[in-house]
């Protein structure tokens, strides 16, 4: 704009003086997204390519070796002829499992909660978020063994249904699936409750008068209008919550038991100590990645697809 | 004729405030009925209550002779258009439309084919399988009537539907609106704080202000013949004059106006006394002598198929006449004498 300058297209003209502007003023978010996003994968990728070091670390030379120790077996001293190894699969496939619970869980409890919220007078809804939100002001790990503490074998929690009679000798709880389970669920909840709260407070509740007004019951309006309109909030919950569980350590580790090894734990075990092996740590996070990018390119290709309609 | 809607003695309260005091009136079947008021008189919750989104303190609603009290908005036999449509973002046009026929169990092939039918009356049919989204307001309203009349209700209730389109589309709506009740033969309960759009389409309207029905009575009733002042301030334009009621006979009053002229017209109660006087501006006429008033011209306003005069009272009081701008309309000079002719029977006395 500046000069006036006579030039064909005054929109175009004027839209140049600033785009000269935008890569130097961009250069902080590219380097942000290159230092701590794409640096680290691309380093991820590469170590689980390379040769494992004996006292952790690598050697800067190309192997196959931990791929090839994740998919295959070639017996205990590895003179039989090559098979799949079940052994990491299992794993996989349970931490899987662990997630989908535990996401089905945050969902069940998180929706209500989220809706409860939302529906409130403006006034008291950030108190309630408030709430919400103040345990996570603690840290994870701390959180986590409180909880232990809570429910083993003479905690509060078995002290508390033994004092009243309900039961006679304290629940098993440490340990076992379920205790995995509450403490995913415990960890990740706001993280459903939170999209979901932003979606039903946008959801403009004429729609569902006017859905009444047409006798749809309450049920009909829930299933038919409601959910496919607050859908956004519910899926960006339920990612929020399936990713961080599926490779969540702290849980399975301290709440769990041999039972309960999750895909997390495997990948933290490689790189602790002496004992670790780097390249297949960083091989079975690849993995992992490339299993959770593939579900949500899924999900996107058919959201589209239905958003086309 | 059987009424439609039976409203008795309605009250609504609300932990702070009434919004209705004991409303009652009757809507007969196949009337288009107009609850005509400024915003917060309490035409939109009388709606909702008819359409059961709120609860009725105290009184009665009965629609065609059953009350309702107990029935939950999905079991009424209403529909409504809603002030900003509520058109279901996420279904096609088609599918909102067929959405009261797929809850009432119609099945798919049928109900589809009467929603196209519905769409085609509203001139939509083009835009079937668009989303809501895609449409322009104009368009998003007619979807909104086309999904409303589609179950075929008895009662159709209608919430400043036409409040979000501009000028001309509103002005095309309010015929193709009446045309539609009338071709329908459905009860049309429509609430609007513009008159002008009360008087072009309703059979009948209830005038009603801070919770109270003010007057019921058809378009001509309330224009010429408002009941009390909020009325005749409300519908239209008028002057209002404060005027000396000097005695009564036989429902004729003797007023006097200011500057000392008499003038003879129907008396508005028995007492006598300080009233006032409405005169709508349309009923004044100028004459350069004589005159029931005698006024001195400030302004002519000038306003294409009217001309505004503005012209103020020995006492201060402004009167507006209105001149249809015709070639023969003589137009006075500002600071001119005129008389203000009063037409035969036009002016009211109001009990306030």
């Amino acid at each position: 704009m500046a000069g006036g300058a006579p030039d064909a297209g005054g929109g175009t003209g004027s839209g140049s003086g600033y785009r000269g502007l935008i890569g130097p003023l961009l250069l902080p978010t590219w380097l942000m997204i290159g230092i701590f996003m794409v640096l680290p994968v691309c380093l991820m990728v590469a170590y689980s390519f390379l040769t494992k070091e004996f006292r952790g670390g690598v050697e800067w030379e190309f192997s196959l070796a931990a791929y090839d120790q994740f998919f295959v077996t070639r017996g205990l001293f590895g003179d039989e002829p090559p098979s799949i190894e079940w052994t990491y699969i299992t794993i996989f496939w349970r931490s899987v499992w662990q997630a989908v619970i535990a996401t089905l869980f945050c969902l069940i409890v998180g929706f209500p909660t989220a809706w409860f919220i939302a529906t409130r007078p403006a006034a008291v809804r950030g108190v309630w978020l408030f709430l919400i939100t103040i345990p996570y002001w603690v840290n994870l790990l701390i959180r986590t063994v409180s909880l232990k503490f809570l429910i083993r074998d003479n905690g509060p929690l078995n002290e508390a249904l033994m004092s009243i009679g309900l039961i006679d000798g304290p629940l098993p709880l440490v340990n076992t699936n379920l205790a995995v389970q509450l403490g995913l669920f415990y960890s990740y909840l706001p993280f459903m409750v939170l999209p979901i709260y932003a979606a039903v407070e946008r959801y403009n509740f004429a729609y569902s008068e006017a859905a009444a007004d047409l006798y749809a019951s309450r049920w009909v309006i829930l299933r038919e209008i409601v959910l496919p309109i607050v859908r956004p909030g519910i899926v960006a919950g339920c990612i929020l919550v399936f990713i961080p569980a599926i490779g969540a350590f702290l849980a399975p580790d301290l709440l769990g038991g041999a039972k309960t090894f999750m895909i997390g734990s495997l990948i933290e075990e490689q790189f602790k100590g002496s004992l670790g092996n780097w390249p297949f740590g960083a091989a079975v996070s690849v993995i992992l990645m490339t299993l959770v990018l593939l579900a949500l390119l899924i999900y996107a290709r058919q959201s589209a697809r239905g958003g086309q309609r | 004729m059987s009424n439609a809607v039976d409203i008795r003695s309605v009250v609504k309260r609300y932990a702070t405030f009434t919004a209705l005091h004991g409303v009652s009136l009757t809507i007969g079947d196949n009337e288009f009925f107009t609850l005509l008021g400024p915003s917060g008189c309490g035409k939109t919750t009388l709606l909702r209550m008819i359409a059961g989104f709120e609860d009725v303190t105290e009184g009665q609603i009965l629609l065609f002779g059953q009350n309702i009290a107990g029935l939950e908005p999905n079991h009424r036999p209403v529909n409504t258009v809603f002030q900003h449509y509520a058109l279901f973002p996420h279904m096609s046009v088609i599918d909102n439309v067929a959405f009261g026929l797929k809850m009432k169990g119609m099945e798919a092939a049928t109900r589809r084919r009467r929603a196209a039918e519905v769409l085609e009356r509203v001139h939509l049919s083009s835009f079937a399988d668009r989303l809501p989204s895609q449409l322009s307001g104009g368009q998003q309203q007619r979807v909104a009537l086309a999904r409303a009349l589609a179950p075929e209700p008895k009662v159709l209730l209608l919430d400043e539907p036409l409040s979000a389109l501009d000028l001309k589309l509103r002005q095309a709506m309010r015929v193709e609106l009446k045309q539609l009740q009338e071709d329908t033969g459905i009860t049309f309960i429509f609430v609007t704080h513009d008159q002008e759009e009360a008087l072009t389409m309703s059979d009948r309207i209830a005038v009603m202000s801070a919770g109270h029905v003010q007057q019921i009575g058809t378009a001509r009733d309330i224009y010429e013949a408002p009941v009390n002042r909020f009325v005749a301030d409300f519908i239209g334009e008028t002057n209002l004059l404060e005027v000396e009621v000097a005695r009564i006979e036989g429902g004729q009053a003797q007023v006097i106006l200011p500057g000392g002229h008499r003038l003879a017209c129907a008396a508005a109660g028995p007492s006598v006394g300080r009233q006032h006087l409405s005169i709508r501006p349309e009923r004044l006429s100028l004459v350069p002598k004589g005159g029931n008033l005698e006024a001195v011209v400030e302004r002519v306003v000038y306003l294409g198929t009217d001309l505004q005069i503005l012209a103020r009272l020995d006492g201060g009081t402004e009167m507006h006449v209105r001149l249809q701008n015709s070639t023969r309309t003589e137009v006075p000079a500002p600071g001119t004498k005129v008389g203000l002719q009063i037409e035969e029977g036009a002016a009211r006395l109001l009990a306030d």
